[in-house]
């Protein structure tokens, strides 16, 4: 049986409603599954269908779902279909022996031909989504009309100024911690706990965002372990267990940012500017000599990484003012 | 003679091949990208007073084809790994991206990579020193492979900056008990490896030279 024809044998990606809620927060209209790039992609639309598409790009150890807030907005609030999708091993899509940037990629170009093969549609991205939709805008940049980046424009490593001796010593323990978790990783599964338990672990990564909204995302982006009698063993993030936060390799923040200038269409950049962990601290004097010919620029005060979650309002009324004001 | 070892790397499974016995610390090869471990050892092996092995790296060879590709060396070193774990000290000889992931390994397990040899073949030169014009990396349909057509198409572009390579080599000379641990045979000089022949500790000399030196230690 082709992949295709075992993902029609099995129900679309769960959109059904949820156990918690959250104000504003809406699951999508539809969803489906996208097989082309090998991998069993989830992806969800909300809005009009017949809409012009925004394709938004979540971040690392993110999903689909945290656009459920914003993406009701832009549907409603513009008329827009907008389309997201799982990246591999996150949410509902398969978990994949082997991840990389270019396989995310190519993940991003298979859900693209799906929802738009020959329409250029809004490029979207929040964080390490951001960096995707760059590198995809300059592979593809036929495909796009418009480029929103959220708080995505990594700029400089966050290595501390270290002595030569200290930072060999430094890449030591790195390397050792990468090998010891790809060791593990056949047998790797994630704890399981309570969906607040789960939510206060996360908030630990995402301390400027409410227990409420985590414990929201946990019922998304999480799942009800259940023995063979049904009882129940809590709950257990879906993000596969081999991915790991900060993974090391020859990549360069500033290679990202190099993407910005050659855009060729209208961009929209927004910086949170309160350091937080999953961000990169970039500040406005790093991206202004990188901006490209049409380029709106906000920087927030007061705002973390996840500045669609924080002010999901204010966001909403950017893409849509800017999206109005480049036709 | 070729003894299969199975192996396990996350998801992938992985063939060890044993190509001829011996008696004391084991020689690994790498092969070169698309390639696979080949059937007898090469020539410069002739000497070498261990067993012989050769790695099938993930979507190579006799290993499994993961769906889906996202191959980078960082993983191919940890298919390495999972050999050292198994085997303990080794000698490696490298070919092609073998050579590079080899010189990863050596960089990230300096006590139990007992010296490395970098020799030509396909896959050392990768992708430049920094992302060349982005693309999406795709891959003709219906050529399941081996080698996996994925891997081909992503490990033909990896970025290989000689800073990055210098970091393993300063690593390897910061805990080998070896004075040159680091052995470059290859003719082809790609940024990286040019880079990597000015640091101390490394030596150039035929491969066979290499491994005789490094049989002799303990």
């Amino acid at each position: 049986m082709t992949a295709e024809a075992a993902t029609e044998a099995i129900a679309p990606p769960d959109i059904g409603p949820t156990v918690r809620s959250y104000p504003g927060a809406r699951r999508p209209d539809r969803s489906r599954w996208v097989t082309t790039s090998g991998p069993r992609i989830a992806a969800y639309e909300w809005g009009d269908p017949d809409g012009p598409t925004i394709v938004m790009a979540h971040g690392g150890f993110d999903f689909a779902g945290t656009f459920d807030v914003l993406a009701p907005m832009l549907a409603d609030g513009g008329g827009y279909r907008v389309v997201s999708w799982d990246a591999r091993g996150h949410g509902n899509s398969e978990h994949t022996a082997l991840y990389s940037w270019g396989a995310d990629m190519r993940d991003a170009a298979a859900v693209l031909d799906a929802v738009s093969p020959v329409e250029p549609v809004v490029f979207f991205g929040h964080s390490k989504g951001g960096g995707i939709m760059f590198d995809l805008a300059h592979a593809l940049p036929h495909r796009l009309t418009h480029m929103i980046n959220l708080d995505g424009l990594p700029s400089k490593n966050n290595w501390p100024d270290l002595a030569d001796h200290e930072r060999t010593k430094m890449l030591r323990s790195e390397l050792e911690g990468w090998l010891e978790h790809r060791a593990r990783t056949a047998t790797a599964e994630r704890r399981p706990d309570t969906i607040e338990g789960l939510a206060r672990r996360r908030q630990r990564m995402n301390p400027r965002l409410p227990l409420e909204w985590l414990e929201y995302l946990v019922t998304i982006g999480g799942e009800e372990v259940v023995d063979g009698d049904g009882a129940s063993f809590g709950w257990r993030w879906k993000l596969d267990a081999s991915l790991r936060f900060g993974g090391f390799g020859p990549w360069r923040p500033e290679w990202s940012m190099q993407r910005l200038p050659g855009i060729g269409v209208p961009v929209l950049g927004v910086l949170g500017l309160e350091p937080e962990t999953m961000g990169w601290g970039t500040q406005p004097a790093d991206v202004i000599p990188n901006a490209p010919p049409v380029f709106r620029f906000e920087a927030l005060e007061g705002v973390g990484h996840f500045v669609h979650i924080e002010q999901p309002r204010l966001i909403a009324d950017m893409v849509l003012s800017f999206l109005a004001d480049h036709p | 003679m070729s003894n299969v070892v199975a192996l396990r790397h996350g998801k992938v499974d992985l063939a060890l091949h044993l190509l001829r016995e011996g008696w004391g610390r084991p020689l690994l090869l790498l092969h070169g990208l698309g390639e696979r471990t080949p059937a007898q050892p090469p020539a410069s092996t002739a000497a070498w007073p261990g067993p012989v092995y050769g790695l099938d790296f993930t979507g190579h060879g006799a290993s499994a084809i993961p769906v889906g590709g996202g191959y980078t060396a960082e993983v191919l070193m940890a298919d390495v790994d999972a050999v050292l774990r198994r085997l303990g000290k080794v000698t490696i000889l490298g070919r092609g991206v073998g050579a590079y992931v080899g010189l990863l390994i050596a960089g990230s397990q300096p006590t139990l990579v007992r010296g490395v040899v970098l020799t030509d073949g396909p896959g050392l030169v990768g992708g430049g020193i920094r992302p060349g014009t982005s693309h999406v990396p795709a891959v003709p349909p219906g050529v399941p492979g081996p080698p996996d057509p994925h891997a081909l198409a992503e490990l033909s572009r990896d970025v290989r900056p000689p800073d990055y390579a210098i970091e393993y080599v300063r690593q390897i000379m910061q805990w080998s008990e070896l004075d040159t641990p680091i052995a470059v045979a290859a003719v082809v000089r790609p940024e990286w490896l040019a880079a990597v022949v000015q640091e101390p500790g490394v030596v150039e000399c035929p491969a066979d030279e290499a491994l005789a030196r490094f049989a002799e230690v303990q």
